[in-house]
């Protein structure tokens, strides 16, 4: 069946070989290498939909296993699985990757070979990421990821894309090297490197705290959250718009995942100890970065920073549960805002990756970000205009759309917890509301204020074809999330009890 | 005692070497520099054909020969073919460049293979006596090839250095040795360990001694504090040179480390533990600070060097076979993406035009994209991120040093690669990011570029799968 091939090595290899082949290309003949960059990611999203197809949501048992020795002395293992948390997310990037192809089609002149190889391993990278079961896997995927990301915002970035890239890449790097002295020790205390025997062992809370700091380092950094936000919206505004949508689709996921997959599950009481600091941070990250989006003049660092306010919310969805735990009051609502927080990664994939493309296509025509260069494009792009304010209202959270699914789960949750969490937390509401129409009034509305604006044409068939898939993805996923819900509950209920049971 | 003739079987690869190389020095003596090409190929063969009897004559138990100076055991078997490797690698990066300085002379094949030779012997090497005897060897032909463009005045510099302070290391060294044959009565290294271990010997004499011989590996090595002759040869000596001198001889500076500490003096480890945590911890700081204040590519990973001779002493300090093995993968490693490293910088060297600046670096994916690729992958590799080899020799050090409870230095090691990352990552950018400041076409002969092709790509390879290498290393201490 289905189950027993290798479909996990495929949707992680296929892209890699493929970006390999569209390198050795060349820049020659440009329109072979975007055609083929978009039959490789066409067909990893193909060899990936077996996943969701052939997935059973009745159990929390990791599925499509692949295992085989890799570095034996170590006992490390080539050991693949997915459960409800990481396969929704391959999907999304599997999805998100033939978008960032699309995308980059015309756009992209100089070396557009090496542009689509590096997004292509990417991508592969990536599902290697939420695939892995063993922890040096793992870490290989995960710091693999920061080679093409460097070259790709170090070459086709903006102005000052060096500065950003190079502080992009040690931030994480920084991050990443105490897990990796975490990882290593945890080995000489289990004997094996398998994600899922961390999560049995016995660790006393001085051990706890210290691995949780060291994952907290590397999983705050990518998520990112406040106060080591700092180099998103360097990183996004020099990124080139493809660097833009696939960082803040796929790549702050991967940070929510972290948390999911090693946090909570390997060190419950330290993360119970030290809930406080992640809910204090996450809510700073909401309240006082949607106050500071307001008054960027920049679109892109303005999605930048709503984008770490939104990802604030995924931490307080996950961490949120050991409030409720400790409310003796509260019987349940822990998985419901683990299930927000999930809802709210995935669906902060399509609406972030949309706002991006957005702006991406006003700056491909006026070469500006700059929020005042702009002023009454509907009157001369209104097909973009409509695309534009709906992806803002999901932005904002409306009902209808995926945004408002994620937050009220969690703010749900947060009102089992405290009433003063979900006070804060519902703020967004209203700031989220506020920087991003009032972006998209100066932007969109109003009279055309410039002759540039003027000139500007409305959007071609293929940024039309991108942002619809989007614009259907936001709209089936806030109308109708029940199958993803389904999908992830299982494994999200396993998840609750096991943190729920002290590891002292 | 009756002298047999099959004794001599196990030290073959050497005879061999040695033979060939007196065989190519005489030929070259008939050959215009039209007809040198002869040379470089007797040379690449020589290396071949030892790399072939070495694995051909090898694989058995350790056999110990000449009245116990000399070993042929898995370990040395495993470094004489990577030192070989990594000098072959050497030789056909170095060719197109001498042709292009105008300094394309036989004796550069000649003193490198005798080089190879003294390393092979060290590899081997069981007693104080042949250690000394294989690392002057090495010692002397490396002089001489430091000062082989005899015009330069820049290199005669460096190789007045390099000698003087290369003699005082050997002295210390000797000395050491003297203070240790003093206190054992011994010159072979079991006997050594066996005086040792009865413990009726004064410790006094013995760390008095201990502490010349480590100062004589690190010097060899290149560790700070011993460190200052490293940067100012690299600079001085020609790009050619450079690449024999920072490449293979790591290898051979290995095995003198784990012949002396390991097999000789393995009781006195809590000692010379304690003073090689000191020279590891330093060389990571001021190699990887240093470095990032060079703008001459040479100087730069010559720093680089030094941070890496950290992480070597972080395994060997392990005192056990699984540190050994770690120290052992992090130098064939790092002598095989050195050797690409200097390589590229001799391919973008051009007649009258010796590249050795950052700034030469510039564009060069603009200008071959390939090259930039594999530069990038030996970048890579050295800042340890993951797929290349790079990252995998820097795990399983740490992996032997957390696994002797030495946490916090496992994290002094990663804080410095941090700092180690900022200076690659400057490269690649400058590679990626810049334009170029040169536009003049590159010309790489056929045999450099299919030579870059495998270093760089090997060492991608061996990152995806470095489980058959490290099982070799750990298998040449028995683990």
């Amino acid at each position: 069946m289905i189950a027993d091939l290798p479909v996990l090595s495929a949707t992680i290899w296929l892209p890699i070989l493929g970006g390999a082949l569209v390198l050795m290309s060349g820049d020659k003949a440009p329109n072979v290498t975007r055609w083929g960059a978009l039959i490789t990611a066409v067909l990893t999203f193909l060899v990936s939909i077996p996943l969701a197809t052939g997935f059973d949501p009745s159990t929390a048992e990791m599925q499509f296993v692949e295992r085989s020795a890799w570095i034996p002395m170590f006992d490390v293992y080539y050991y693949l699985g997915v459960d409800g948390i990481s396969m929704p997310l391959i999907l999304l990037t599997t999805f998100i990757s033939i978008l960032v192809v699309i995308a980059g089609w015309e756009v992209i002149q100089y070396k557009p070979s090496q542009y689509m190889a590096a997004f292509l391993i990417m991508e592969g990278v990536m599902v290697g990421v939420f695939a892995a079961l063993d922890a040096m896997l793992f870490y290989v995927f995960w710091e693999a990821m920061l080679i093409p990301m460097f070259i790709i915002i170090g070459i086709w970035g903006g102005p000052r894309r060096v500065y950003a890239t190079i502080k992009f890449f040690l931030y994480t790097f920084l991050g990443s090297v105490f897990m990796l002295v975490a990882l290593v020790y945890m080995y000489f205390k289990s004997g094996s490197m398998e994600i899922l025997a961390f999560h049995d062992l016995k660790l006393d809370l001085t051990e706890q705290v210290l691995i949780f700091i060291a994952f907290l380092l590397a999983f705050a950094v990518k998520v990112p959250m406040w106060p080591v936000h700092t180099w998103l919206p360097d990183a996004h505004v020099e990124a080139p718009t493809g660097g833009s949508v696939i960082l803040a689709a796929i790549m702050l996921k991967i940070g929510g995942y972290g948390f999911l997959r090693f946090s909570l599950p390997i060190t419950p009481d330290a993360s119970s100890t030290l809930d406080w600091l992640i809910i204090a941070m996450s809510l700073i990250a909401v309240v006082y970065i949607g106050f500071v989006a307001l008054v960027q003049s920049d679109m892109k660092k303005l999605i930048a920073y709503s984008s770490i306010a939104h990802m604030g919310f995924v931490t307080l969805g996950f961490f949120i549960a050991f409030m409720i735990f400790a409310n003796p009051a509260v019987e349940t609502g822990a998985e419901l805002g683990m299930q927000g927080g999930m809802v709210q990664m995935v669906s902060h994939g399509f609406i972030s990756a949309a706002m991006f493309l957005c702006v991406g296509v006003l700056y491909d025509r006026l070469h500006s970000r700059e929020i005042a260069d702009y002023g009454g494009v509907v009157n001369v792009m209104p097909w973009f205009a409509a695309f534009m304010v709906f992806f803002a209202m999901s932005n904002a959270g409306l009902p209808g759309t995926s945004g408002f699914v994620g937050e009220f789960m969690v703010i749900l949750a947060a009102f089992r917890a405290d009433f003063w969490f979900a006070f804060l937390a519902a703020t967004t509401l209203i700031v989220g509301a506020a920087y991003t129409l009032w972006m998209v009034k100066r932007v969109v509305f109003g009279k055309v204020e410039s002759d540039s604006v003027a000139a500007l044409q409305d959007i071609n068939a293929r940024e039309a074809l991108v942002l619809t898939s989007l614009a259907i993805a936001v709209l089936v996923l806030g109308l109708w999330p029940a199958p993803l819900i389904e999908v992830m509950d299982v494994s999200i209920a396993n998840l609750v009890q096991h943190i729920g049971v002290s590891k002292l | 005692m009756q002298y047999d003739l099959t004794s001599l079987m196990p030290v073959m690869p050497e005879i061999f070497l040695l033979s060939a190389a007196c065989v190519v020095l005489v030929v070259d003596l008939f050959l215009s520099e039209r007809t040198r090409l002869l040379t470089y190929g007797l040379s690449l063969a020589t290396l071949i054909g030892t790399i072939a009897v070495t694995v051909w004559s090898g694989g058995g138990e350790a056999q110990v020969l000449f009245d116990g100076s000399y070993i042929r055991d898995p370990m040395s078997d495993l470094l004489k073919v990577s030192l070989l490797v990594v000098t072959g690698f050497a030789m056909v990066y170095a060719k197109d460049y001498l042709v292009q300085q105008e300094i394309y002379r036989g004796e550069y094949y000649t003193l490198g293979l005798f080089a190879a030779l003294g390393m092979m012997i060290m590899a081997s090497a069981y007693s104080f006596l042949t250690v000394y005897l294989g690392l002057e060897l090495l010692a002397l032909s490396m002089y001489a090839l430091v000062a082989f463009d005899r015009d330069s005045k820049k290199g005669s510099e460096a190789a007045m250095k390099y000698f003087v302070l290369g003699a005082i290391a050997s002295g210390m060294l000797l000395y050491g040795m003297s203070m240790l044959y003093g206190a054992t009565g011994a010159l072979s290294f079991p006997q050594v360990a066996s005086a040792l271990q009865t413990g009726a010997i004064d410790e006094t004499v013995l760390v008095f001694g201990l502490v010349f011989i480590v100062i004589g590996v690190a010097f060899k090595f290149g560790a700070v504090p011993f460190h200052m002759w490293v940067p100012d040869v690299y600079h001085g000596a020609p790009t050619a040179v450079t690449l024999l001198l920072g490449s293979a001889p790591k290898i051979a500076a290995f095995a003198l480390a784990i012949r002396l500490l390991a097999d000789g003096m393995q009781s006195l480890s809590p000692h010379w533990q304690d003073m090689l945590i000191i020279l590891a911890v330093i060389s990571l700081a001021i190699g990887n600070l240093v470095a990032i204040a060079q703008d001459n590519l040479k100087r730069m990973l010559a720093y680089s060097t030094i941070s890496h001779v950290g992480f070597i002493f972080l395994g060997i300090l392990a005192a056990n076979d699984k540190g050994y093995g770690a120290a052992l993968f992090y130098t064939i490693v790092y002598a095989l993406t050195a050797a690409g490293g200097f390589g590229v910088l001799a391919m973008i060297s051009r007649r009258g035009f010796d590249a050795e600046n950052l700034d030469d670096l510039k564009g060069l994916n603009d200008r071959s994209p390939w090259m930039a690729a594999m530069m990038g992958l030996i970048l890579f590799s050295m800042a340890g991120v993951p797929p290349t080899v790079g990252f995998f020799a820097k795990l399983f050090v740490l992996e032997a040093i957390i696994s002797i409870d030495m946490v916090w230095l496992a994290g002094v090691a990663v804080f410095f690669s941090i700092i180690g990352a900022y200076y690659y990552l400057r490269a690649v950018k400058m590679m990626y990011f810049d334009k170029p400041v040169d536009e003049a076409a590159l010309e790489v002969s056929a045999d450099s570029s299919v030579a870059l092709s495998i270093n760089g790509l090997a060492l991608l390879g061996l990152g995806l799968f470095p489980a058959a290498l490290f099982t070799a290393c750990r298998a040449a201490f028995g683990v």
